[in-house]
């Protein structure tokens, strides 16, 4: 099949080409980018917490009287750990996707000049480290007598973990162990890194820092105290959480639980990236209607063309073409349209993906969603003219006697 | 003659009803899709107080202690008690209101409800004239009720119904954490959008400030008095140094407050610029302060354009639409093409018969627009659905959505300037057809 007579047929038909091209070329810009976001989003959504997610549950008090707040430890952490199926109780400041709390700017000197970044400092008592299932990647977990009483926020001077990301943004290219660094006056020490350990909800900083996070251990007391970290076999989970909510107007009438953050960390997971899932949702519906809508295109265009060309085709068809040399003209048509709109289009991408990193939070567009976009638009073009060039080789030689 | 090209136009529609309904529903599925987004853009970024918004200001100092020889440091989005409350005291605005927001426990006397985590906004009498919040029953509180700190309050009509069934309430007793607070004034609904008032940080959220849209607080008290309730409760947004824990929040090395100040004219405007310049520099020279020239007054417009209210996933949604949109006319200016030339004969008897370019464009062009109005009407039925659609997500703005009649009109209005726009070249076309050749093939 020669491309030769394909190509003169469509420089006389330059404005129909040319639009059809151009459609193919914006659904080609904006589906690379949309499956990008798609793909970014997902990544998103599968950070990973560095928690045993589906053995934790939290449950957050708030409207206590401050001075009492020993005395709500000791009796929420007894009133929880009596409630059967418990594997254990502590006292944590915040958990991963719950609300932040120790969020705090920190530097590598002590005089405050070097800047390290925003991190979040999970503040938890005895029991705590071992609950949460970190997983210990280099140094060593903290022991039980570093976890000391606190005057502040956090401790004074206190021997920390960070997380294996932090500690690469902070030393790179060093060994973490026994590096130091401070918050204000507040001076810490690095005894392990964790693998993992992402960030709260509503903490400072990109999707990047999502795991800047520094395990700090500590006695509960008046500045550690409300929200407890239960932990449970997965499967009892849900009826433990449901107990210790329950437990709660027994053990501690005079707080009240926060509804919204007394949940499992796989509940605060689920709605802390809701909106990235209806995001992610709403970019698929786009891509099905974008598609949806370019072969519409396509196929109007193209019985359009058939419906025109039927004498020209009736005479092909008398002078000896086959019904397969008609079917393969329009096919190689489409082809050609379509791979016209895809090198304009992946322009495009382009342009468009580079708009987007002015905008928001994007890497670059990885070069291979390019050749894929592309299959898909042939892929979409071929089965959109399709229909249309059946139609074509079907008109019978006959037509080329009559007169229209 | 419109009468005429109507009729033709609805003929011609109907004599290839697949390729109209293709057309149509293109023009739909794009004015739909971007119509919602437009409609959600256009009520999130709207003025939440069109009334008043040119003549409310934020004035904010720099307390940083921090030296910053490059100047890059914009400061930070509050200010410290001291600076507001010089500020707010020296009373050289047109009105002025001090702003913090906290949460407490709030139970209600005589009512047998659990009790709740109810949020507090913290400001000072002007508050209520200046943003002009509506009220259902009694008032704000004086100027002197600031100063005496009085326990009194002012609660939102939504915890007016949960907690009093919606009756009139003032003169009843609310306890908020231990105190008894009497209420002395309850709001109609009022939902400004986004909650001007409270919006700081906006430029640390990472786009998502869906938040920004919140309710409005059940509870309103005088600045003075609710410190004395509340202290452990307020909110701060950042602190320089880690404060000491003894530390009464009014000397907090932190920014927590927020001023807002009402000027009614430029000149005052310019006068209060100066003036909180002045202060800065005289702060400076008491050693208080660091940053003297770091000050600035914002318009409400300004600010909230500066923390940029509207979540980052609506302005990306917007986009999407419109590239959808521009996708959909593609696709209906190839369709229309080919509607009009397959008519080439057809014009061609016209335009023997006397018919001149224009009218052939004029005609082909009524064509256009009856399928953009019959689109706009699909699309106007989508925007319905896709509103609807949002509604039901849980975001915080989900109850303010709704079609004005702005956006009503803008929905037609623009699904037939796009079907012309996407009608004018093939119309064009359609009208150059040569004559002889289209009379010869007949």
């Amino acid at each position: 099949m020669q491309i030769q007579p394909v190509l003169s047929a469509l420089r006389r038909h330059r404005l129909a080409t040319l639009l059809i091209a151009l459609e193919i070329a914006l659904a080609c810009a904006v589906l690379c980018n949309a499956c990008f976001l798609i793909a970014n989003r997902v990544g998103l959504m599968h950070v990973d917490s560095g928690v045993d997610e589906r053995s934790l549950a939290t449950i957050s008090l708030t409207g206590y009287d401050d001075a009492k707040s020993t005395d709500l430890n000791a009796r929420v952490t007894s009133g929880l750990r009596a409630i059967p199926g418990v594997q254990s109780v502590s006292v944590i400041n915040q958990v991963p996707f719950g609300e932040h709390a120790g969020t705090a700017g920190i530097t590598l000197d002590s005089a405050g000049k070097q800047f390290g970044g925003v991190v979040d400092f999970y503040v938890a008592g005895p029991e705590s480290f071992k609950a949460l299932g970190l997983q210990v990647v280099e140094g060593r977990a903290p022991s039980s007598d570093e976890y000391q009483p606190l005057q502040q926020f956090v401790p004074s001077n206190a021997n920390v973990l960070v997380t294996r990301t932090l500690a690469d943004h902070l030393w790179p290219g060093v060994d973490a162990l026994g590096k130091e660094f401070w918050c204000d006056k507040f001076h810490f020490r690095v005894v392990g890194v964790v693998a993992n350990l992402a960030k709260a909800e509503g903490s400072e900083g990109g999707p990047s820092t999502i795991q800047w996070s520094v395990f700090t251990p500590a006695q509960p007391g008046p500045n550690l105290s409300g929200r407890y970290l239960l932990r449970a076999d997965p499967s009892q989970l849900w009826r433990v959480l449901r107990d210790a909510r329950a437990a709660i107007a027994t053990v501690a009438p005079d707080a009240v639980v926060d509804q919204l953050q007394s949940q499992t960390i796989t509940d605060l997971r689920e709605r802390h990236f809701r909106q990235d899932r209806v995001m992610a949702g709403m970019l698929i519906g786009v891509i099905v209607a974008l598609l949806l809508v370019t072969a519409l295109g396509i196929v109007g265009l193209a019985s359009f063309w058939v419906a025109q060309r039927r004498r020209q085709i009736g005479i092909r068809r008398a002078i000896g073409a086959t019904r397969g040399d008609i079917l393969h003209y329009f096919q190689i048509e489409n082809f050609l349209i379509v791979t016209f709109g895809i090198v304009l289009g992946m322009v495009l991408a382009y342009a468009l993906n580079l708009l987007l990193m002015t905008q928001y939070e994007l890497p670059r567009l990885p070069l291979y969603y390019l050749p894929i976009g592309a299959l898909i638009l042939w892929g979409l073009g071929q089965l959109a003219v399709l229909g249309p060039a059946m139609r074509a080789a079907a008109v019978p030689p006959v037509v080329a006697t009559r007169s229209v | 003659m419109f009468g005429y090209y109507l009729d033709l136009a609805l003929r011609s529609l109907k004599r290839n009803k697949v390729l109209t309904a293709l057309m149509v529903i293109a023009i739909a599925v794009g004015i739909g899709a971007s119509m919602t987004t437009l409609t959600v853009m256009h009520l999130l970024s709207g003025d939440p107080i069109p009334t008043r918004s040119a003549t409310l200001f934020y004035p904010q100092v720099d307390p940083s202690p921090d030296p910053d020889p490059g100047h890059t440091h914009e400061a930070w989005d509050m200010m410290d008690y001291r600076s507001a409350m010089d500020l707010w005291a020296a009373h050289r605005a047109d009105r002025q209101a001090m702003v913090a927001s906290g949460s407490l426990r709030l139970t209600a006397p005589e009512v047998n409800q659990p009790p709740l985590m109810a949020q507090m906004l913290s400001t000072t009498s002007d508050f209520f004239p200046m943003f002009d919040v509506p009220f259902q029953y009694g008032g704000g509180w004086q100027p002197q009720d600031d100063q005496s700190r009085s326990r009194v309050a002012v609660i939102s009509s939504d915890l007016n119904i949960k907690l009093f069934g919606g009756a009139n309430s003032v003169g009843r007793t609310l306890r908020l954490k231990d105190n008894d607070v009497r209420i002395i004034g309850v709001l109609a609904p009022w939902r400004p959008s986004p909650q001007f008032y409270d919006v700081a940080g906006g430029r640390f959220s990472n786009g998502k400030t869906a938040s920004f849209y919140n309710k409005p607080e059940d509870v309103f008290m005088p600045f003075s008095s609710s410190l004395d309730i509340n202290a452990s409760g307020t909110n701060i947004f950042t602190c320089w140094h880690v404060p000491d824990a003894d530390t009464k929040i009014e000397d907090k090395p932190c920014v927590w407050v927020a001023l807002w100040v009402q000027l009614d004219s430029a000149a005052k405007a310019s006068n209060y610029r100066r003036f909180i310049a002045d202060y800065a520099a005289q702060q400076k020279a008491l050693g208080r302060l660091t940053h003297a020239d770091n000050t600035t007054l914002r318009s409400l417009m300004q600010w909230l354009d500066f923390n940029q209210v509207v979540p980052s996933d609506v302005r990306l949604q917007t986009w999407l639409a419109f590239a959808f949109l521009l996708i959909c006319l593609f696709n209906t200016v190839g369709l229309l093409l080919a509607k009009f030339l397959r008519r080439s004969g057809e014009i061609g008897v016209r335009r023997a018969l006397g018919a001149t370019q224009g009218a052939v464009l004029a005609q082909c062009l009524v064509e256009a627009g009856l399928i953009g109005l019959i689109g706009g009407i699909g699309g106007w039925l989508l925007t319905l659905l896709g509103l609807a659609l949002i509604r039901q997500q849980p975001v915080e703005y989900a109850d303010l959505l709704h079609l004005d009649s702005m956006m009503f009109l803008t929905t037609f209005v623009m699904a037939i300037v796009a079907s012309l726009l996407a009608g004018a070249v093939p119309a064009w076309r359609a009208s150059r057809v040569a004559l002889g050749l289209q009379l010869k093939t007949l």
